[in-house]
């Protein structure tokens, strides 16, 4: 599977994603937890 | 000689805390995802927001301990992007344009704001059981659910009366929606009205 996804790449043009994506999921990532009550885990964002 | 950490290194690092692991990861993959994506739906913004939504899923299951590929990343994460592409052309071909005539128009057949008494009814009991579920989430969220929901306020009110800001009081309310699904999906509840 691996090799399809990169040969399908060769073929077409090279991106990269924005730097303010990679900035907002770098936030993100820093403001989530996740928690554990009554056996249901829960998401918290700290922003 | 530069010596380039592994993957699989750099994943136990970041669900250990290590917040720059992550930010590395997606770095040195940027190209090879961003521009896979791009090969399939060649549209830049859809690109970005399906780029966005991979790593979302990536960072939650990493955080939430489901990651149990290791060694093997960068096909995982392909393949999380490969499903939302997938995804994002099922979505596309199920929601059909509809425009309105002269002589039809949409608007005059949908939206129905008087129940007949027996949905009222199903509509008091479901919110009686909304309330129940709200009681489980956490007291931040819960609180600007309440104020949202109940109270009506705006989320300049909300972060007014709260003391945050308002896109903490928006996080809060996306986060509370979100918990919500969980424990009506946990329990398997049916909340409907048709």
């Amino acid at each position: 599977m691996e090799k399809i996804y990169f040969e399908s790449q060769k073929k077409g043009s090279s991106f990269t994603a924005y730097r303010q994506t990679i900035q907002f999921l770098i936030s993100y990532s820093k403001s989530l937890r996740f928690v554990e009550h009554n056996n249901i885990q829960f998401e918290i964002s700290l922003n | 000689m530069k010596l380039q950490i592994e993957d699989s290194i750099l994943v136990r690092d970041y669900i250990s805390g290590d917040e720059k692991a992550l930010e590395i990861l997606i770095n040195r993959h940027n190209q090879r995802i961003t521009s896979f994506i791009y090969s399939k739906v060649l549209d830049r913004d859809v690109t970005e927001d399906i780029f966005q939504d991979t790593f979302i899923k990536v960072i939650k299951t990493l955080k939430k301990g489901l990651y149990s590929e290791e060694g093997k990343f960068l096909p995982w994460v392909m393949r999380i992007a490969h499903n939302l592409i997938i995804d994002h052309f099922r979505k596309n071909k199920r929601m059909p344009m509809f425009e309105g005539s002269e002589d039809f128009n949409i608007f005059s057949v949908i939206g129905d704001d008087k129940l007949n008494a027996e949905k009222q009814i199903i509509k008091d009991q479901i919110n009686s059981d909304l309330k129940y579920l709200v009681d489980e989430l956490p007291d931040d969220q819960k609180e600007v659910l309440l104020m949202r929901i109940y109270k009506d306020m705006s989320f300049k009110e909300i972060s007014e009366n709260t003391g945050v800001s308002i896109n903490t009081a928006l996080g809060r309310m996306r986060y509370a929606l979100i918990n919500l699904r969980k424990i009506i999906d946990k329990n398997n509840i049916v909340l409907t009205n048709s």
